[in-house]
């Protein structure tokens, strides 16, 4: 096994026997990446060659020279005897919707295209001070806006590590398919509907949207600010528990970030499951979405290859002592996305006057002589579709004269969703559970090219991790299989406030007992 | 609710959103937001009583979970001009725009 594939906690052991140097890893992440990454994303890319459509395509700005700086400092340390760090050593990307001091922060957008950032978010700070070793900014869609990367306007689009011609998911699909292609132990993303599990799912990585409140904002180019999460990708449970102990915690540069103490996610890491109460519902194995000709709401009922895995692992976590608890009503999980549409649009709208070609970013070259028209212009040449359709639904969705039928409403439907939780979670209620089982998606990774463009599919690709955005609970996913092409299928944790402690606990019994699994040996197509 | 978003409405959002757009743009995104209006309007089916509240986050902001505010007291920044030097157009410490148009109040 080649360096860049060992995951972090074992690599942070060899490094701390001094087996190994941090400056090794690092040199063996960035020759995966010149093996399987292909050209950054960048602007006006032009066409794509048959090799682009082979490769990942994670990156936008690889780092090289500050990782490698950053690698000798942890060596230093290690040779001095020093402690340097939860993560010393361990390499990581960073998705680009996250101000990196000195480092192009774009947003995958052309409105922020040169814009460098003057301060670090949180979390990198957080995760550079454990001594982790940052090897890039990896690509996204635009803004965040989708579930596939392929809106981002740094082309080529990442492409799936299981198979290029696939979607990596979105919106962290840069970090999930950095991570699955072995070009990084670690990334941190970001989770608004979906955007860490449904790419971890489709990679066959584990992701987690932590509590919202558990891991701070300050830093994230904000989409959605009631809904946005930090968190971690990983390979494996131990190594998201380990990103998860650096990131999490109040900052008192974000009023939002919760003042919950942070548990030691480790030490009870492989206490098992038993006596949990672990809750499947019909409401995730099904899903509701309006038929694209006539509008109409259809509700279908998930794919087999979706499906088995998630009770297969219902049998395996019954086996290792866990109560499973079947029918769990959820009623308002199929409108955790005609909600999203609407409360989602009118933050994103909100958070994106901001980019108006004046303080920093993108100005049109136009030649203007008004300053309306420079931010009309500014703002037309900068965003692509997406952000635009995200603003001009948020303007609809807020006016005066259409908010209580739209906005008003979504945010009572979002406090019907939370409802479905607590009742669930309620230690006195009828099904007192510690965490719900459900798939992360209803498919797996589409075909580039296949959903992009239609607005409304691409959303219902969130159905299933849209309602832990809208409650604010935190979820887990897991891989859990491979379908009939190969493909990665996700399984999803979902737990109460501040329970990541018990659904890392329960992902990990579940990756203990299915280590030896022959899915387990498939490598993505990128590294056969 | 409102069927759908007609071209002057359109037309008017597009203005409030300081864009500018080619008609094929145009076309594009009128198309796409009323087609995520037939799915927002499945809202309008939930039986929604009167005391249920609007939540604007998920989790309750308790004084258990959320920090104490900062005092509001000014702190300087360490290096202004590094923060000016983002803007597209600068001059002696000051941001420059073209001419800020005239408008009366009504």
């Amino acid at each position: 096994m080649e360096l860049c594939d060992i995951p972090a906690y074992e690599l942070s052991l060899l490094l701390r026997q001094r087996q190994i140097s941090a400056e090794e890893v690092t040199r063996a992440c960035l020759e995966r990446i010149a093996a399987v990454d292909g050209r950054s994303g960048a602007l006006d890319a032009g066409s794509l060659t048959p090799e682009d459509e082979q490769k990942v395509h994670a990156f936008i700005t690889i780092t090289r020279e500050r990782a490698l700086n950053q690698a000798r400092t942890v060596d230093q340390k290690l040779a001095a005897g020093e402690d340097p760090g939860l993560l010393a050593g361990i390499p990581f990307t960073t998705k680009d919707i996250f101000s990196v001091r000195g480092t192009p922060s774009t947003a995958a957008s052309r409105i922020l295209a040169n814009y460098t950032a003057p301060y670090t978010a949180t979390p990198v700070a957080r995760m550079e001070a454990a001594g982790a070793v940052m090897l890039g900014k990896v690509n996204l869609d635009e803004f965040t806006y989708g579930s596939s990367n392929e809106s981002t306007a740094f082309q080529p689009a990442p492409r799936n590590p299981w198979n290029p011609a696939h979607v990596p998911g979105g919106s962290s699909g840069g970090s999930a398919s950095s991570v699955a292609a072995g070009e990084a132990a670690l990334s941190l993303g970001t989770d608004t509907a979906g955007s860490i599990r449904q790419p971890a799912a489709f990679c066959g990585v584990v992701g987690v949207k932590p509590t919202y409140g558990r891991v701070s904002r300050y830093g994230l180019i904000a989409f959605g600010s009631s809904l946005d999460c930090p968190g971690p990708v990983a390979r494996n449970v131990v190594d998201a528990a380990l990103m998860l102990q650096t990131i999490a915690g109040a900052d008192p540069r974000d009023s939002t970030a919760a003042k919950v103490p942070v548990p030691d996610y480790l030490a009870q890491l492989e206490g098992g499951v038993k006596g949990l109460r672990i809750g499947l519902s019909p409401d995730y194995f099904r899903i509701a979405f309006p038929d694209p000709q006539t509008g109409e709401y259809r509700e279908q009922s998930l794919p087999m290859d979706i499906e088995s895995p998630v009770l297969r692992a219902a049998e395996v976590l019954a086996s290792l002592g866990a109560e499973i608890v079947e029918d769990v009503p959820m009623p308002n999980t199929r409108y955790g996305i005609p909600a999203y549409f609407v409360i989602s649009r009118v933050e994103a709208a909100s958070n994106l006057h901001r980019y108006d070609g004046v303080k920093y970013g993108y100005r049109t070259r136009q030649p203007i002589d008004d300053l309306t028209k420079l931010y009309r212009q500014t703002r037309n040449e900068g965003f692509g579709l997406q952000p635009k359709l995200r603003i001009l639904m948020g303007m609809y969705v807020s006016a005066a004269q259409y908010s209580a039928q739209y906005y008003q409403r979504a945010l009572r439907v979002r406090t019907l969703i939370r409802r479905d939780f607590e009742q669930a979670f309620d230690r006195s209620g009828k099904h007192r559970l510690d965490a719900l089982l459900t798939p992360t998606t209803p498919t797996t990774a589409f075909k580039m090219g296949a959903v992009y463009g239609d607005s409304v599919l691409m959303q219902y690709a969130d159905q299933l991790t849209v309602p832990a955005n809208h409650a604010g609970i935190p979820g887990l996913s897991l891989p859990g299989g491979l379908d009939a092409d190969r493909l990665p299928v996700g399984i999803q944790l979902l737990g109460p406030d501040f329970s990541e402690d018990v659904l890392l606990r329960i992902g990990r019994a579940y990756e203990l007992a299915t280590e030896t699994e022959d899915w387990r040996k498939v490598k993505p197509m990128v590294l056969r | 609710m409102s069927d759908s978003i007609d071209r002057d409405t359109f037309d008017h959002l597009v203005g409030l959103a300081a864009l500018e757009l080619d008609q094929q743009q145009a076309d594009y995104l009128l198309r796409e937001l009323n087609n995520q209006l037939k799915a927002i309007r499945e809202l309008a089916a939930i039986p929604l009583d009167e005391s249920v509240p609007a939540s604007l986050h998920g989790v309750p902001y308790a004084s258990a979970v959320s920090p104490e505010l900062r005092a509001d007291v000014w702190q300087p920044h360490p290096n202004p001009e590094e923060i000016i030097a983002q803007a597209p157009d600068t001059r002696d410490g000051y941001i420059v725009v073209p001419d800020i148009p005239h408008t009366t109040l009504e």
